[in-house]
């Protein structure tokens, strides 16, 4: 009985990716009790997101491809219009237009598009996959461009990088001519101080500050000297677990959240980073074998954004605490607390693991 | 096959990642070390006591007391002025503390606790703690704060510290002993409180405080103590002091005691004097300038820094000049008709006496104060000899004390005349330089460093507030200069010649006779004169003229004349005669400090309008 039932919770789940999730999640728990001072209350709370996320994981593991595919499009026009609601109708925290008051519960409908974009771009290559021209990349490319404009207006400059760059990888690896997009880079390039003029004073800041954080040390480059401070005097072997100085007195911001990497470089030191990009590295690389033995172009397309959307979060988190990046709101997947961005990757994760069992399932 | 590309660039991008991590942790971890350890450690000092001051009896001139202080720790309030507001309905904060405070607050570290409030009381300190845990960021402390428990006793000698000024840190910096302070700290401004900082002030010990990133103390990491500073042991004596401070009643002027076989100053007076507790906290602007706008300017240590002609207390030296120099012999007399005539010039020098002393032989001279004698003597001796000779006991020199701020005086010779005025020296200026007058100008406490070395036969000492230095550690006395530092060669037989003299200065028939009636011991003394402004032709009358126009009055004195126990030096401005004002001060310390004797009206009385006796 408990063995059937064991059977049926874990048929669809990937088992590589499974392990690789768990002991992620496992230091993610440990690192944010001594992130939170050892705070219980916290942890607890995190340790509820994490079941609540991977419920969430199950369930997409168990969605069939097919239907999968038939509910891209619909949700993304969901999205798009949560988007413009937001515009319209959205309220105000910090100085910026995120959220949507729903009555019993507010959303943040850019974080849905994080998983829709890449869905419908997949989707929309697989419709066209035959008859593939110049004409479906441009379409591709204003389904991603008009909701990460409207992200970017709320404005979310994170949100609408990584939506952005998930359709990119969406567009790119279904096959985007090399040449245009040598043209895109150039005219990306060529816009930028047009980019730079319609930044907020503030996102300005944090890439000034980026070129060089002694300019305010106590104001905008607060963060990244913290957060080097803590990383260096980490070195190789570390602290310690709850030994951190500069996460347990407090000089790190945002320890809990978005700069976690730095409380787990400064504990278990350069040894303990190489686990952790290990851990990330695998389970990447386990996203990108199962796009590659994807059976459908929606599959394959799909496996690949997603992987790439959650390797992107890696990479612009653990850019940022290393000062090598200007400071943007991207958490460390499946270690940063927070419960909307462990949804929308495990959501991801469940995506891959339905797409790596569907196909076993449909070979035998 | 593209995911082939994409699988590069992730494999790349997490190398640069990793290179990145391997710089900042391996590489540059040791900078990063010492950034966090920076981050977390502060450095607080740990002010050590300062050491005390007692007089020869072991009283209390200066010492520290605990006191409770309400201070804020900016970092951790929100509210600066919401806070202050309420605990200003807690304990009275006057403006002038608010001042203070916010002085502080710009000068020091904002996790440094910054007093607002200063001695604290109970009913104050117990009001506060009821509504505490209302104010965050606001605590009690107990500090060490110093105390003059004598106020005005002593204060030209004692002086005061303050708060460190831009150029007292400045100063320390060129010594290379400002490691040893902070920029908040008290220091020695004035008196002996400055002039023996260093061993004061002790060493300041140092806290390593565990702390976090909004100013908590977490905990102390390591702390290496303060060393106390050593205590000062004066010669003086606190209760000779003041006797001679009140003796003083409400004229200026100063005295200097001193106990001529060590050096060692038993009283130190300049008047009128100021309550140093006003300078340790700052003072406030009303007394400030009662104190530095008042005419009788009581900053002034008069017994250093105010210069006096000497007047007729230059005479036994000049007397002992005559004798050591073969120009006099005990038994030469002369004829006084009231006035000498200057041979060629025919310039007449009057003597104070109109009609003159009659016969003066030089035991006379000294005993009635007569002018012609010593005009004559002057013109025998001439400026190279009197200026040889008086210089021995340091007149016009400073004397070296272990005060600072000590000023030279003068006194006058050929080369000086010509540097000063490029004029040449003229035998009219010799003359009024036998008597005092003329270019001398000394300070009281030369006059009672002169009449010390004449009291002890010629020893010379170097005057010395402090007798020993105690070390705080071990209590082992350290003695200040117990040694004479010179000797000017006198014979005997003149020294007693003059000494007896000077003791029948104050018996019947001398100058100060009123002032040494029924002493119980020989009591040498010698007055004088200083005038404060020259009258042309007219004759001088005490009633009629401002009281700050009248002379000053002189007296040195040493008793038992045969022993000296103890020597000094008397000036009060515009007391008139040295007889009248100064004598009658210098009896009264001597009665107290050789027989115990305390004056009869020991409060101090207004006697401005007290006319001369004599």
């Amino acid at each position: 009985m408990i063995n059937r039932l064991l059977a049926f919770i874990g048929r669809h789940l990937d088992r590589q990716l499974m392990a690789l999730v768990t002991i992620l999640l496992a230091i993610g728990v440990m690192v944010l009790f001594s992130a939170s001072g050892g705070n219980v209350e916290r942890t607890s709370a995190h340790a509820i997101n994490i079941g609540i996320a991977l419920t969430i994981m199950w369930i997409a593991a168990n969605i069939p491809l097919h239907y999968l595919a038939s509910i891209a499009l619909p949700l993304y026009l969901v999205g798009l219009v949560l988007l413009v609601a937001v515009e319209l109708f959205g309220f105000e925290v910090n100085g910026a237009q995120r959220w949507l008051n729903l009555g019993f519960t507010r959303i943040q409908p850019s974080e849905l598009m994080k998983i829709a974009v890449p869905m419908m771009l997949a989707w929309y290559f697989d419709r066209y996959e035959a008859v593939l021209r110049f004409g479906n990349f441009v379409t591709a490319t204003l389904l991603v461009v008009v909701p990460v404009l409207l992200i970017a207006r709320q404005p979310d400059l994170g949100t609408a990088l990584l939506v952005a760059a998930a359709g990119f990888y969406v567009l790119f690896l279904a096959g985007l001519s090399m040449r245009l997009l040598l043209g895109t880079v150039l005219v990306g390039v060529a816009a930028l101080p047009f980019l730079w003029d319609s930044l907020h004073e503030y996102q300005k800041q944090r890439v000034l500050t980026l070129l060089d954080p002694m300019q305010d040390p106590l104001g905008a480059g607060y963060h990244t000297i913290q957060s080097t401070i803590a990383m260096g005097s980490g070195g190789v072997l570390g602290k310690g677990w709850l030994n951190g100085t500069q996460s347990q007195l407090e000089f790190l911001p945002e320890r809990s959240t978005d700069f976690i990497f730095a409380v787990y470089g400064e504990e278990f030191g350069l040894l303990g980073n190489v686990v952790l990009m290990a851990m990330f590295a695998l389970l990447i690389a386990r996203g990108l074998v199962i796009s590659a033995n994807a059976p459908t172009m929606f599959a394959r397309l799909l496996a690949g954004g997603v992987t790439l959307t959650f390797f992107t979060y890696v990479f612009v988190n653990m850019g940022m605490v290393g000062g090598l990046l200007p400071v943007v709101g991207v958490p460390l997947p499946l270690i940063s607390y927070g419960g909307t961005a462990l949804v929308t990757l495990l959501f991801g994760v469940g995506l891959l693991m339905s797409i790596r069992t569907n196909r076993r399932l449909v070979q035998t | 096959m593209r995911l082939a590309v994409v699988a590069a660039l992730v494999a790349a991008t997490f190398l640069v990642l990793l290179s990145r991590l391997f710089y900042l942790q391996v590489i540059q971890h040791d900078h990063y070390q010492l950034l966090a350890e920076q981050n977390r450690v502060n450095i607080v000092p740990v002010v050590p006591h300062r050491g005390v001051i007692l007089d020869r009896n072991g009283v209390t001139l200066a010492s520290n007391y605990a006191a409770y202080t309400l201070e804020i720790t900016p970092s951790q309030v929100d509210d600066l002025n919401g806070v202050i507001e309420e605990l200003s309905t807690l304990v009275e904060i006057t403006p002038k503390d608010l001042r203070r405070f916010e002085k502080r607050l710009e000068e020091e570290p904002d996790f440094s606790s910054i007093p607002i409030r200063t001695r604290l009381n109970d009913e104050e300190v117990a009001r506060f703690a009821v509504n505490r845990y209302r104010i965050p960021g606001v605590q009690i402390n107990a500090r060490l704060f110093r105390h003059y428990p004598n106020n005005e006793v002593a204060s030209h000698v004692v002086g005061y510290i303050g708060r460190m000024s831009e150029a007292d840190y400045a100063g320390l910096q060129e010594q290379g002993r400002a490691y040893n302070y902070t920029k908040s700290d008290y220091i020695g401004k004035v008196g002996l409180e400055q002039y023996y900082e260093p061993v004061l002030r002790g060493v300041t010990g140092y806290e390593h405080v565990e702390t976090d990133a909004n100013g908590h103390s977490i905990r102390t990491l390591r702390s290496i103590l303060p060393v106390s500073g050593n205590n000062l042991l004066l010669a003086i004596d606190a209760r000779l002091q003041q006797i001679a401070e009140a003796a003083f009643g409400d004229y200026r002027g100063s005295m200097v005691a001193i106990e001529p076989d060590t050096g060692g100053v038993l009283a130190l007076v300049s008047r009128p004097g100021f309550d140093p507790n006003l300078f340790v906290e700052g003072i406030d602007p009303e007394h400030w300038s009662a104190l530095n706008d008042s005419p009788d300017h009581p900053l002034n240590n008069r017994a250093l820094q105010g210069v006096y002609p000497p007047g007729s207390t230059f005479k036994p030296f000049m007397a002992l000049a005559g004798l050591e120099l073969g120009k006099r012999t005990p038994g030469y007399s002369i004829s006084d008709p009231g006035y000498f005539v200057l041979g060629g010039s025919g310039h007449v020098f009057r003597d104070w006496k109109a009609g003159g002393h009659g016969v003066v032989d030089l035991h006379k001279a000294i005993v009635e104060s007569c002018d012609t004698y010593f005009y004559g003597l002057a013109q025998d001796l001439g400026i190279d000899m009197i200026h040889e000779f008086i210089s021995q006991f340091g007149l016009g020199q400073r004397t070296g004390i272990d005060i600072a701020g000590e000023v030279g005086g003068l006194l006058p010779s050929r080369q000086w005349k010509e540097q000063r005025f490029g004029q040449r020296w003229f035998v009219g200026d010799t003359i009024s330089v036998g008597i005092g007058q003329g270019y001398n100008l000394v300070t009281p406490l030369q006059l009672a460093s002169a009449t010390a070395i004449l009291a002890s036969g010629g020893r010379i000492f170097r005057p010395h507030v402090v007798q020993h230095v105690q070390d705080s550690q071990t209590n082992e006395l350290q003695t200040i200069e117990p040694y004479p530092i010179g000797e000017v060669p006198l014979q005997p037989r003149h020294l007693d010649l003059v000494r007896d003299a000077m003791a029948d200065v104050t018996r019947p028939g001398g100058t100060a006779a009123w002032a040494g009636w029924g002493a119980k011991y020989s009591f040498a003394g010698k007055t004088g004169t200083a005038q404060v402004i020259g009258l042309k032709g007219q004759k001088y009358d005490e009633e009629a003229i401002d009281e700050r126009h009248r002379d000053h009055a002189l007296f040195i004195a040493f008793a038992p004349a045969e022993a000296p126990k103890i020597a000094l030096g008397i000036l009060v401005e515009n007391g008139g005669h040295g007889s009248s004002t100064a004598a009658p001060i210098a009896r009264k310390v001597i009665d107290y400090y050789l027989l115990g004797i305390e004056p009869k009206d020991p409060a101090p009385r207004p006697r401005k309008e007290e006319t001369a006796g004599d």
